[in-house]
């Protein structure tokens, strides 16, 4: 087990290395730098040179990078709002975007979930049926297309909701966004579960604990749930995947001031210290989440435990 | 010889008889052994037409309506595309500043109250339908209104559907081409090749898609070629799993063994003994990344990073729409249904297919 965590950290870091790296030769070589929009001599830019560095050798640049990005400072921003500390810039959007994704994930998962379970239990019936309806819309369709139609009939028409967001009803402004976001994980979880269950539900230990007497709740939850989650945790991390990609789109329509639409913002005004920030974020969030799935995944599945024991 | 013999049972085991007692035990009766009369072989059928696996799995997919429905809806906006653009008298990048954001006018239909260029306006006071094409007087057709530009949106969407459709084509052809033999070569060869390219998989399985694709067209130029470019470099990823898992199942065959014993190169068990085994798998999941390819192109367009305008693109169309989606909503409705109809269609599509072409995966 340590030596199957060990692969997996040492990866990670591998992982996070190579995209550091790609990033980095990025930065050197995009058109724009702190300085190239202002007249200046060449001493001045020597000036600046040392200041920031760019006079070192390549590798010792690299470095400082690193360390850099591992405390947390991404830079200056070029365009967008010039000169200011972009870290500053993220640190009230990361909690925007985390707490609509959060409720996005809990909420997609958590519906996803009962949905599955109440299409296996009355397989080949309404619920079932219905079950496969909206998982086959939910996996089909990009959240934009909810995210628009909730905006246009709930925010606009009925104007139930605020259409966009506001920073004094942040959590009634948070249900659109949270809803269209959450649809994909609905149905891919869903559509998971009720898989999942069906193969379990069929299998002979689910006969031999039937005919030892379990039955009802505890007979679904103790023996088949708990099978049948197992393979689930592998399709999260890719769903949170998706969860960024859509909250790109879904912060745009709301206007959410998340690091969605930063890098939105960043892209089409080619703020591309920003943009390489934020990809960053995304890359090593999506990374520790794949580590963390592979590490509950050998802990909870047997297989992978022992057949690493040996 | 006179090994004791112990007989399986829960009664034999508690008695133990040696080889001779056991045999001199048995008596045989006249008719012990007989051949089993012809009346079983007679009852074989043999007028019975063969079905091979393909037709068996056309019927099955034919009983799904769902992806019946899904095909020849799919068949319908590929003659829309192909056509569509034809048909209006206007091409998509033609403007006319002075037919800006005209309400959907179909003629015929336009007689119902439907589709008669009239549109709801909302102003502090209150909502008041207005028909500009009266109040104008322009005795034009616009099918689904134009937009910010006067452009018709009718042609653009066509237009847009097309660049949708040769986006599926590609993450087709990234499939098949690159995905296809990376995971075969490496299912096939095994040890340390496999070794290595697992290792490249999981590096650059583990960047996310969006990342890999944001920066490439921040490098090159937005565009066509990029977005192409990007979903190469993205696409290969998952058909390459499922054929090294295929191939990893099939490769200890028997038949795979008797060709090799045959002396059949490598090249040839993979293509033509293994390639044919998992043909239907592979199609599958052809089919499945088909909607996620037309998506990524939406979405980059959405961001901003889509085919340069005047170009028309369903994502680029979606993107402008829904500028001003609340006073014209029109100009983002025939986009976004068209997408959405095409990715719904592409997956169920996906779905009877995988259900037909693997029966034991019906149940799942």
């Amino acid at each position: 087990m340590a030596q199957y965590i060990t692969k997996r950290v040492v990866m990670a870091i591998v992982t996070i290395f190579i995209i550091l790296l790609m990033l980095f030769i990025m930065l050197r070589f995009m058109p724009g730098s702190p300085f190239n929009d202002e007249k200046l001599n060449d001493t001045q830019i020597e000036q600046l040179n040392e200041k920031y560095g760019l006079n070192k050798p390549i590798q010792v640049q690299f470095f400082n990078y690193v360390i850099n990005v591992m405390k947390g400072d991404y830079g200056v921003s070029y365009s967008i709002s010039k000169d200011s500390d972009i870290s500053v810039m993220l640190n009230t959007r990361v909690k925007v975007s985390f707490r609509i994704g959060g409720q996005a994930v809990l909420l997609g998962a958590i519906i996803g979930l009962l949905l599955g379970i109440a299409a296996a239990l009355n397989h080949n019936t309404f619920a079932d049926t219905l079950c496969t309806v909206i998982s086959v819309l939910g996996v089909s369709l990009p959240s934009y297309v909810f995210g628009l139609a909730l905006a246009y009939f709930v925010g606009f028409k009925a104007g139930w909701l605020p259409l966009l967001y506001d920073e004094k009803q942040t959590f009634l402004s948070s249900v659109m966004p949270t809803i269209a976001l959450c649809m994909f994980t609905v149905a891919t979880v869903a559509r998971f579960t009720r898989s999942e269950m069906l193969e379990v539900l069929g299998s002979e230990y689910m006969l031999l604990a039937e005919s030892k007497g379990i039955y009802g709740p505890k007979l679904i939850y103790r023996h088949a749930l708990r099978n049948a989650l197992i393979p689930i945790l592998t399709v999260l991390a890719p769903l949170v995947v998706d969860l960024m990609i859509g909250s790109l789109v879904i912060e745009k329509i709301f206007a959410i001031p998340g690091i969605g639409s930063l890098m939105v913002t960043a892209i089409q005004s080619n703020d591309y210290n920003v943009t390489i920030a934020i990809a960053f974020i995304y890359s090593a969030m999506y990374i520790f989440l794949m580590l963390i799935v592979d590490i509950l995944y050998g802990i909870i599945d047997p297989r992978i435990r022992l057949s690493n024991k040996e | 010889m006179n090994k004791a013999v112990t007989l399986g049972g829960e009664i034999a085991s508690t008695r133990k008889f040696s080889v001779e007692e056991y045999l001199d035990s048995i008596t045989f009766e006249e008719d012990d052994f007989e051949f089993d009369n012809s009346e079983f072989i007679s009852r074989i059928d043999a007028d019975y037409i063969s079905r091979s696996h393909w037709k068996d799995a056309l019927i099955r997919f034919k009983k799904n309506k769902g992806a019946v429905f899904s095909v020849i809806c799919i068949l319908v906006i590929i003659l829309f595309a192909v056509f569509g653009p034809m048909m209006s008298g206007y091409t998509y990048d033609q403007q006319d500043i002075n037919n800006q954001n005209m309400a959907p006018r179909i003629p015929v239909i336009e007689n119902t109250g439907f589709f008669d260029g009239s549109e709801k306006m909302l102003s502090s006071t209150g909502t008041k339908l207005v028909n500009k094409y009266t109040k104008d007087k322009i005795d034009i057709f616009y099918w689904f209104g134009s937009d910010s530009l006067g452009r018709d949106i009718w042609t653009r969407t066509w237009i847009g559907t097309r660049i949708s459709l040769f986006i599926a084509l590609i993450a087709v052809f990234i499939d098949m081409v690159l995905g296809l033999s990376y995971g075969l070569i490496s299912g096939y060869f095994g040890g340390r090749v496999d070794m290595v390219m697992q290792r490249i998989v999981e590096v650059v399985n583990s960047i996310p898609t969006l990342v890999v694709v944001t920066l490439l067209m921040i490098i090159l130029q937005p565009g066509l070629s990029s977005i192409i470019l990007s979903l190469i470099i993205t696409g290969w990823i998952g058909m390459s799993r499922i054929a090294r898992a295929e191939m990893l199942k099939l490769k200890e065959e028997e038949f795979v063994l008797a060709s090799r014993t045959l002396g059949a190169k490598s090249f040839r068990i993979i293509f033509k003994e293994i390639f044919p085994n998992i043909f239907g798998q592979l199609i599958t999941q052809t089919m499945f990344s088909i909607p996620h390819a037309i998506f990524t192109e939406a979405f980059l367009a959405f961001i901003g990073l889509g085919v340069p305008q005047p170009m028309a693109s369903l994502g680029s169309m979606i993107s402008d729409g829904y500028k001003n989606f609340t006073t014209h909503p029109y100009m983002i409705i025939s986009p976004l249904i068209v997408m959405a109809l095409l990715m719904l269609c592409f997956t169920m599509f996906a779905d009877g297919l995988r259900d037909a072409l693997d029966p034991k995966m019906k149940e799942g």
